[in-house]
């Protein structure tokens, strides 16, 4: 019965169209007025639904609302906000004195019916689903996903042929699948099953479990636990790429803040405790930046982020080098003096950070940097996280040549393997030391400024990744960069796979207490890490 | 040098301490002079001492830095206070058998962990051992490797900041963040009393002391003067066939022992226990006790230890926020200043004015050679 009504309809509406021109549709006046007789409001409904035209809107919000009136049993009206009477052309209901009317008799409210309420829900929802807003037509196309309602299929179908946008336009489809699983014949639901089961769309999987459970149909039975299987696998493998990722994302984070650690240590025996406060100080200069540029360049507020990467770097740097000039140097030879001098300097430089700049701050992202790349459906790897393990790719390369292509690398492997030696051969070892302390500190102060791209801005911020940083320092040894590269990935990758194997809430508290079992079982193996600095065989004990 | 047996070079040290903490501090409090107050705080210094005390064996003695101090101290306070809250069940807002705690976590019977500890002598026993038996494995798997210096340091730490995560869990029964805390009685005497607070206090002061003299006739002995020779020549030691290892295990394991000793005497005294005192800062904390008092001598630790909680009460009571800038800027300050602590700073003056003396002398007697004063790594 419906179909004919709908062709009729359509016809209707082309011939309309020839006639009075496409800007002015008319909605048809008679379905309109239908709605006032509570017997033929349901059948109007459907079909105002269907038909879908903007023009309605008012109408439907006021049936909704219970603003629609009945004036003299012929003229519809509608109560706006602002309390005066309006027809359907949005034209004030005038007496003959061209005043407002508000007349007191003859004005009947048109009644929706209870049982039609979700219809007029509907019938609004159909309009938004032609919207110009994309958000809204996705999110109507979303909510529609979870209808019992059958009816809405065609709508769907016309909207999704109209959809320029691809991702909302597969979201229509998949929604119009996920109706036909409803279907009463059972090539239908077979057809949607098998779409869910090519897609491998991750939200249609509870709706095939429910609806497994209650499937007469054998076939479609076997249809479906095909398809859920397919999903699952599906799932499985999206979850193990997403674990990849996860450790990867963690493992560049390690490699920028342990570059600077190792060597560090694999030159002056020093293991700077304040690592974490110097990262700290990367991620405020980030946010100073941040709020200087909204403050003075508000039109270019995203370039902040270019500048603030070169001058964390600079600003951290100057900060190591005014550290060793002025403490370490002091305690050249004594390793740990040096490590608790260290340590007491982050104490200050974080309760300053905490009294100058509050608890928590944070720092958008660029533009630029916001959002991801979709490498699957339902799979996002943040522009954020890809750039920060660019970065660290590029910090690598840089260090190695810096340090086995340039004269200064030249210098510094030559002080770090004979300190008094080298010195000799006339290069200033205080020098290098100073430069190599400074270069440390300013990859701390790169990665702070990295961070604060995908974390809070706070004098904590060090705390989270440097017990790891240092574990990855005892783990990949300072003989070789390798050492520093293979140890991050180890203790990155093994944080994010345990985490899962261990799940509940607690899981990233057991991964880090696992991870420094396992630090402490491989040192059973290799004492000194996985490539110890060349020493003479007596001297077996690590520094 | 005449050689005079260890116990007696620690006897009249030990005397002196004990006549003022065990005779000293208790006439003037029954004189009125030092209220039950300061008395109790006092007697929470002393406990924090016999921490310090085993920090300089390891650190100051045998130049090992364990950055896991507040690990050990953590297991006898929450050992002491696990037996505190059970010796109350009963007692709690519910009046469960269980601590309260449990009763929120919805835990319905006792863990079998917190059984022994319903006993006394096991749970002193227990706080003594665990730290002990804990570190004893620790050193196994780290000295006998011969990871040491500042591997070790690195890897106390992270133990520090494992264990400081793991007892933020509520699922390890140990009352997540909030601790253990509410301690109403022990041996059935109420804790908030001037009697139990008193008693609390001497029993301190005569483990300090006890420990103390132990400790001193411990680096008098051959033993302090191997722990000695390892902190400044490890190599040689090794080649003249000493089990370096051995002795760095035991002194570890001792070091633990005094520092459970000092969690149960701390519990009951101060009445809470929460995960913020074992971690990585706590940790630190006493090192830079031992360090300002003076590494190398067991009455610097315990002056640092005193001196500088009795500055933190102080000074947290009115700046609270300034306190972590003064302890970081004491610390670097001490380490570059003072490398010898308060006790080093007559010597470190002495030898600075003979160095003067010396480069006078220098100038009047043209090619005299100054004697080498550098000081030892």
């Amino acid at each position: 019965m419906r179909t004919p009504c709908l062709v009729f309809l359509c016809c209707w509406l082309a011939l309309s169209a020839v006639g009075v021109g496409l800007a002015k549709a008319a909605p048809p006046h008679a379905l309109i007025m239908d709605l006032t007789t509570p017997a033929k409001q349901r059948a109007a409904l459907l079909e105002l639904r269907d038909l879908a035209d903007p023009t309605l809107k008012g109408v439907l919000q006021a049936l909704k609302e219970g603003a629609l009136y009945l004036w003299k049993e012929e003229t519809l009206l509608i109560l706006n906000d602002a309390g005066t009477l309006i027809d359907l052309d949005d034209k004030p209901l005038l007496d003959s004195a061209g005043q407002p009317l508000l007349p007191t008799e003859g004005l009947e409210q048109v009644a929706l019916e209870q049982e039609n309420m979700a219809l007029v829900q509907r019938a609004l929802e159909a309009l938004e689903l032609s919207a110009s807003d994309p958000a809204k037509r996705r999110s109507i196309a979303l909510r529609w996903g979870n209808l019992q309602d059958l009816t809405v299929i065609p709508l769907l179908e016309k909207a999704q042929a109209k959809e320029t946008v691809p991702g909302i336009k597969a979201v229509m489809v998949e929604t119009m699948h996920k109706l036909r699983l409803l279907d009463p014949a059972p090539q239908v639901r077979q057809q949607a099953i098998a779409f869910f089961g090519a897609t491998r769309a991750e939200s249609a999987l509870s709706r095939l479990r429910d609806l497994r459970a209650k499937e007469q149909d054998p076939q479609v039975q076997a249809a479906i636990t095909t398809a859920v299987q397919r999903i699952e696998s599906y799932l499985q493998m999206r979850n193990a790429v997403a674990y990849i990722f996860n450790g990867l994302s963690l493992a560049s984070i390690l490699l920028i803040m342990s570059l600077g650690l190792a060597i560090t240590f694999g030159l002056m025996g020093i293991i700077n405790m304040a690592h974490g406060e110097m990262l700290m100080l990367g991620s405020y200069t980030a946010y100073v930046l941040q709020e200087f540029f909204a403050a003075r360049f508000s039109a270019h507020a995203d370039t902040y982020f270019l500048v603030a990467l070169p001058l964390s770097l600079l600003v951290v740097g100057a900060v190591g080098i005014l550290l060793e000039r002025g403490l370490l140097r002091f305690l050249y030879g004594r390793p740990l003096e040096s490590l608790l001098v260290t340590w007491g300097i982050g104490l200050v430089l974080q309760q300053g950070a905490r009294l100058y700049f509050g608890d928590q701050t944070s720092v958008n992202p660029p533009t630029w940097l916001r959002g991801g790349w979709e490498i699957m459906p339902g799979l996002i790897f943040p522009y954020s996280r890809l750039f920060i393990i660019g970065l660290s790719l590029v910090c690598l390369v840089v260090i190695y040549w810096l340090l086995y292509r340039s004269n200064t690398g030249l210098k510094l492997r030559a002080v770090m393997q004979n300190r008094d030696m080298a010195a000799c051969m006339g290069i200033s070892s205080r020098k290098v030391d100073t430069l190599t302390f400074a270069l440390g500190t300013a990859l701390a102060g790169l990665a702070g400024c990295a961070l604060s791209l995908i974390g809070t801005v706070d004098p904590e911020v060090g705390k989270t990744y440097i017990v790891d940083s240092f574990m990855v320092v005892v783990l990949g040894g300072v003989g070789k960069l390798l050492g520093t590269v293979l140890a991050s990935l180890g203790v990155g990758m093994s944080n994010k796979l345990l985490e899962p194997a261990i799940g509940g809430t607690a899981a990233a508290v057991y991964a880090k207490v696992g991870i420094l079992v396992l630090v402490i079982l491989f040192l059973q193996l290799k004492p000194t890490g996985l490539f110890p600095a060349k020493e003479r065989l007596a001297a077996g004990t690590v520094r | 040098m005449k050689y005079s047996p260890a116990w007696k070079k620690a006897l009249i040290p030990g005397s002196i301490l004990a006549a003022l903490l065990l005779i000293g501090l208790p006439i003037l409090n029954a004189l009125g002079v030092l209220s039950d107050y300061y008395l109790n705080l006092f007697g929470k210094y002393l406990a924090l001492a016999i921490l310090a005390l085993g920090m300089d064996l390891i650190w100051g003695y045998t130049g090992i830095l364990s950055l896991g101090q507040a690990i050990f101290f953590g297991c006898g306070a929450y050992a002491m206070g696990m037996h505190l809250m059970l010796e109350s069940s009963g007692q709690g807002v519910y009046g469960e058998r269980i601590p309260d705690f449990m009763v929120w976590n919805r835990v319905t019977t006792l863990p079998l962990f917190w059984k022994p500890f319903q006993y006394f002598p096991l749970a002193v026993l227990l706080a003594l051992a665990i730290p002990a038996v804990a570190a004893c494995i620790f050193g196994i798997l780290t000295f006998r490797r011969r990871v040491s210096g500042t591997y070790f340091a690195i890897l106390t730490q992270a133990m520090a900041f494992a264990t400081w995560l793991m007892c933020n869990r509520n699922e390890m029964n140990l009352g997540g963040t909030n601790g253990l805390t509410d301690f109403k009685s022990l041996f059935g005497v109420s804790l908030h009393t001037p009697f139990a607070l008193r008693t609390l206090y001497l029993v301190t002061a005569l483990c300090l002391v006890g420990s103390f003299i132990a400790c001193k006739w411990l680096v008098g002995s051959k033993m302090g003067l191997v722990l000695t020779a390892l902190r400044d020549q490890e190599q040689r030691l090794r080649f003249l066939g000493y089990p370096i290892a051995q002795y760095k295990i035991f002194i570890f394991a001792l070091a633990a022992a005094l520092a459970g000793l000092s969690g149960i005497l701390y519990a009951p005294q101060v009445g809470i226990i929460t995960p913020s005192q074992i971690g990585v800062l706590p940790s630190l904390e006493v090192v830079v006790w031992v360090a300002t008092g003076g590494r190398g001598t067991l009455i610097g630790a315990l002056l640092g230890a005193v001196g500088i909680n009795a500055a933190r009460s102080l000074l947290t009571a009115y700046y609270p926020e300034w306190w972590p800038i003064i302890l970081g800027g004491l610390f670097v300050g001490v380490v570059i200043l003072f490398p010898d602590g308060l006790v080093g700073i007559p010597n470190q003056l002495r030898q600075r004015l003979r160095r003067t003396r010396a480069q006078l002398f220098e100038r009047s007697v043209p090619g005299s050679v100054p004697s080498p004063t550098g000081r030892g790594v």
